[in-house]
């Protein structure tokens, strides 16, 4: 994979800095267009949730959480149900476009995380976790994004598939019997929206921690001053 | 690929990355009011069209043992308003209209009639619970067979005594596990679970299940598509 590198040199003080195109326009349509979707998807589910906010049979029903309404989208089921099945399909869709892309540009390279990251896995969390010296970067994620960003790549293709076991029960029946009945696919489809959610809490501290240059490239595709490219 | 660029001529080319982002604005069409309700309508249309394309015809849904069965007085009873409308059994008939050879008044004995299946299948709700229930009935195929219908219709409507109305496309209405259900747990339909006729059928969720069956209609045009469904629910909501 070859990456496009510039040297910007300021027009009035000759200062010299470095930019890499990180973010292709593919994989940055498909990131916000998907945000925007999973907030629809997380606020009408919760909504659609609140219908029967419990898990199992019926019997006894018991609403295990009482979800306030004002942390759901939709206003009543039926409105709910229908931002849902309305935004799923753009979830699904930049999702299976940015897969598509990932796989045949090669960028995958970037993000994946491969058996050869498990050794930085360990210094890396030290550092994030256990105030440990900082590793040198070497590529544009570290091994501990490789993961986060595999992880939720992973959660998300599960999130469809728990999704449509309990959308369509009888006709994916088998999707159903893998995740251990449709009780079960239903507290799943529940517990990686909580993962996701996790995700996405992670991704925002970092991402305010790391700083206006590297929010930006999410945006513009390049990032400036990269820590990774020698100076 | 390494080229030196003023400061300048980067920003311009910032700027020119981040307006090619603009795509996503479109979404923000879902914020304006006046556009919403279509939007939505038509996406929930688009799964529904969807649905319909997954839905097999020959594809049975789970049937399950005996012991496996919710207890009969825990099976809920969802009524959309009154739990009885008072149906008289001595002068109750289905009265059978539309695209039919034999258009007229079916009396329950007629039903009972036709060949008798009893499974035990999982009635699961819109709102996502579910209880697996044992129902008793003739197959709504037999009975579209036995009245003439035009089986190459879209739709099978029916209207309750309690101005409920449903309607079915007729690929679940020919489905083997669809009943005219005449008997729940071994036992003559209670008035509250839809005495004395009511649809039972796997494939589809709880507020299809129409109950007190008073007339059906066999049409290619639906007027009304059911109580829930003109209230913003999926009209197909198979599952």
């Amino acid at each position: 994979m070859s990456t496009q590198a510039l040297t910007i040199e300021d027009a009035k003080t000759g200062e010299v800095t470095e930019a890499v195109y990180e973010h292709p326009l593919i994989v940055r349509l498909c990131h916000w267009v998907n945000a925007v979707a999973l907030f629809v998807m997380v606020g009408s589910g919760l909504q659609i949730f609140r219908a029967f906010p419990s898990f199992g049979a019926k019997i006894p029903q018991k609403d295990l959480i009482n979800w306030p309404k004002s942390f759901a989208l939709g206003g009543w089921l039926g409105g709910a149900l229908q931002w849902h099945l309305t935004f799923v399909w753009i979830y699904i869709g930049t999702g299976l476009l940015y897969l598509a892309y990932q796989v045949f540009s090669g960028h995958y390279k970037q993000v994946l995380f491969m058996p050869k990251d498990v050794p930085g896995v360990w210094p890396m969390a030290r550092h994030y976790f256990l105030f440990g010296p900082k590793p040198p970067a070497r590529e544009a994620y570290n091994p501990l994004q490789k993961h986060a960003y595999t992880s939720v790549i992973v959660l998300g293709v599960l999130s469809v598939a728990t999704g449509f076991a309990v959308w369509k029960p009888i006709q994916f029946s088998w999707l159903a019997w893998m995740m251990g009945g449709f009780h079960l696919a239903r507290l799943w489809h529940f517990l990686i929206m909580w993962a996701m959610l996790a995700f996405v809490f992670g991704h925002l501290v970092m991402v305010v921690l790391h700083g206006w240059n590297n929010f930006v490239s999410m945006l513009t595709g390049w990032k400036k001053d990269p820590e990774y490219v020698a100076k | 690929m390494d080229s030196r660029i003023n400061s300048r001529k980067f920003k311009s080319i910032s700027r020119r990355e981040l307006l090619k982002l603009t795509p996503v604005v479109a979404l923000g069409a879902f914020a304006i009011p006046k556009l919403q309700e279509p939007l939505l309508k038509a996406g929930l249309g688009f799964s529904d069209w969807f649905s319909a394309k997954l839905f097999r015809s020959g594809h049975l849904a789970t049937t399950f043992a005996d012991s496996e069965l919710t207890p009969p007085d825990k099976f809920p009873i969802n009524g959309y308003d009154v739990a009885d409308p008072q149906v008289d059994f001595d002068r109750w008939n289905l009265t059978v209209a539309g695209g039919v050879q034999k258009p007229g008044n079916y009396t329950l004995a007629q039903v009972q009639a036709l060949p008798k299946i009893t499974q035990n299948t999982r009635h699961v709700c819109v709102e996502g619970w579910d209880v697996i229930g044992r129902f008793g009935g003739a197959r709504l195929s037999d009975f579209l067979k036995m009245i003439g219908a035009d089986l190459t219709a879209r739709f099978v409507y029916v209207e309750c005594a309690d101005d409920y109305y449903e309607s079915l496309d007729m690929a679940t209405a020919l489905h083997p596990q669809t009943l005219l259900c005449y008997e729940m747990y071994d036992a003559p339909l209670t008035r509250e679970h839809g005495a004395p006729l009511r649809l039972q059928m796997p494939t589809k969720v709880g507020y299809k299940q129409a109950k007190y069956l008073t007339d059906l209609r066999v049409t290619n045009v639906l007027e009304k598509v059911g109580y829930w469904e003109d209230q913003g629910y999926s009209e197909f909501y198979g599952l």
